[in-house]
């Protein structure tokens, strides 16, 4: 499962550079990019997730990786025990969320006043020590729903979206939409931005800036957890090493989208996910991380605050 | 004074040492309820460490610092500023992207149900809103409401910050140096504001180096150097300290 995006077909085009551009390279350039954009989504979230805790706090939360691996679980349990597709969303989310209030209460909490460095290998011990378990409760064999959850698909044009995909689309947007809204117009999104940008100052105002970082983790969380459902449903299959491979990719989805900023990631997430898909599509999966992360660099090198970053640094706001 | 009453603040033989140096020795200082007392002193004298150990952002070597006759020596700084002591920054601190109208909101306690605080703001506390209008009148911030702090000039994130303070009813009101780098003018405008404030009740404490606002405004001054108060009194009685003019010349000669 690791070697290939959700969708992606396993044969080539047979385009050749000589040939006219048929009917049917256009439908398969059009169907790459709906699976492009799908993985992208998920990329999104979880760059968001791991925005989320740094933009207030600086740290980079590796916990967030098994955070959306468990999700994940949580979610086909729900499906396993026969249980609609939305609840398992909705556990998912809650699941994830409370393991992630665990992390910011052990593996953050007491050590803020350390060196970055120190929280982000605790959060890494979390990390490797939760993947442990999922494994042992689950086992290191995939985890399969016994069928689908979702069938059917829609045609749109020549392209066709299935089920599955839509409702990882349409849940994505329906989350970043709820996400902006909950950070721009309430107040504890104003808390949080409080936070973000000067926590001293924050809590000589009256704000509970502990509460206001657990209430981040907790956020973060559950869209990693909600990632992970989406992909797991996606898939119709989980492992325990899901998290390793997808959080260093949205780790790079984060960077590119800019650190400072962390709606880079809508842009970065869709970017990556469809860059991916097509490298694998038309050029073979054998060079798709060397295309993907040799992207992040050059990107880097040309914008070292990331496509949104402001560059102003600290300064500015992040969340 | 009216001496039935506790003072609205009393630092009670405060020292706080950072490592080996003291920073402050033994310092005792009264805020009585309406009062506008200044504190001052020439640079590195202990005035915003003075801030910090009330606010609770650093905690006091030893000494009490007692809101209205309770201790709050030992509270975590947002409980303090909850419990009624806001303060403004020598150098501003605002949040940049956020405008005029939120920091008005930032700033207030969140009372009722935690779900409130999920909704949009038309759906919040009507009080809250209520009481950011009336702060934005009281400063004439009307017309920049919206402006993000970042994109307002010198003089008028001061008065943001000021008014951020206010928002909360705060029962004291800390100042440093809220006319630094303003000309005559608008220091008196922020003299007439802080007028209006203890008119409203609040007591205010205040750090700032321009003599002539200081001696205008303030009830009682209290002279800090290396830490030790080595004067106080009325601000004529300031002018005349022979210690207080050597503090503050003796050392340039």
């Amino acid at each position: 499962m690791p070697g290939a995006g959700p969708g992606v077909p396993k044969t080539r085009s047979n385009a050749t550079p000589t040939s006219p551009i048929s009917f049917w390279d256009a439908f398969v350039l059009i169907q790459q990019l709906v699976n492009g954009l799908t993985l992208g989504a998920v990329y999104t979230l979880i760059a968001l997730s791991f925005s989320l805790v740094m933009g207030v706090l600086g740290v980079l939360n590796l916990a967030i990786a098994e955070l959306f691996m468990l999700g994940g679980y949580f979610g086909f349990a729900i499906l396993l025990a026969r249980l609609p597709l939305p609840v398992a969303l909705v556990a998912g989310m809650a699941g994830a969320a409370l393991v992630a209030a665990i992390v910011e209460r052990i593996g953050y909490q007491p050590f803020r006043g350390a060196p970055v460095v120190t929280p982000m290998l605790s959060t890494l011990g979390f990390s490797i020590i939760l993947q442990n378990v999922a494994t042992n409760v689950w086992g290191s064999d995939p985890l399969q729903l016994s069928d689908e959850v979702l069938s059917g698909r829609f045609n749109i044009g020549p392209a066709s979206i299935s089920a599955i995909q839509l409702v990882v689309l349409s849940v994505t947007v329906l989350l970043v939409a709820s996400l902006a809204f909950l950070v721009q117009q309430t107040s504890i999104g104003r808390a949080l931005r409080a936070v973000a940008e000067n926590r001293d100052v924050a809590r000589l105002l009256g704000v509970p800036a502990g509460r206001i970082t657990l209430i981040a983790f907790m956020l973060s969380g559950s869209l990693a957890g909600a990632a992970g459902v989406l992909i797991g449903v996606h898939y119709a299959a989980i492992t325990p090493y899901i998290g390793v491979e997808v959080g260093l990719k949205a780790i790079a989805v984060m960077v590119i989208g800019g650190t400072t900023r962390i709606w880079g990631s809508l842009i970065a997430g869709p970017l990556i996910g469809i860059v991916e898909v097509m490298t694998v599509a038309y050029v073979g999966s054998q060079i798709r991380d060397f295309v993907v992360y040799g992207l992040m660099i050059l990107i880097l090198l040309l914008r070292p605050q990331g496509l949104l970053g402001s560059g102003r640094g600290d300064q500015s706001q992040r969340v | 004074m009216n001496t039935t009453l506790p003072p609205r603040l009393r630092l009670d033989r405060i020292t706080k040492a950072f490592g080996g140096v003291h920073a402050l020795t033994d310092l005792s200082l009264d805020v009585m309820p309406g009062q506008i007392i200044g504190l001052i002193g020439p640079n590195g004298a202990g005035k915003t460490t003075t801030f910090n150990v009330i606010t609770g952002a650093y905690r006091a070597s030893s000494g009490t610092v007692l809101l209205d006759g309770q201790a709050v020596t030992s509270e975590p700084p947002h409980k303090i500023a909850r419990a009624g002591i806001m303060r403004t920054f020598q150098n501003i601190r605002l949040f940049s992207d956020m405008t005029v109208w939120e920091h008005l909101l930032v700033a207030q306690p969140h009372s009722g149900l935690a779900v409130r605080r999920l909704l949009p703001m038309r759906f919040s506390n009507r009080k809250t809103i209520e009481r950011a209008e009336e702060v934005l009148e009281f400063f004439a911030l009307g017309n920049v409401r919206n402006r993000p702090a970042r994109t307002l000039p010198y003089g008028l994130q001061r008065r943001v910050e000021m008014a951020r303070a206010v928002t909360a009813r705060p029962r004291l009101l800390l100042l440093d140096e809220p006319v630094a780098g303003m000309n005559h003018d608008e220091a008196e405008a922020i003299r007439a504001l802080v007028l209006r404030l203890r008119q409203g009740g609040l007591s205010i404490l205040l750090i700032e180096h321009d003599m002539a606002f200081v001696m205008n405004l303030c009830d009682e001054l209290y002279v800090l150097d290396f830490g030790i108060l080595i004067a106080h009194g009325r601000p004529a009685e300031i002018r005349a300290n022979p210690a207080v003019l050597d503090a503050y010349l003796g050392r340039a000669a």
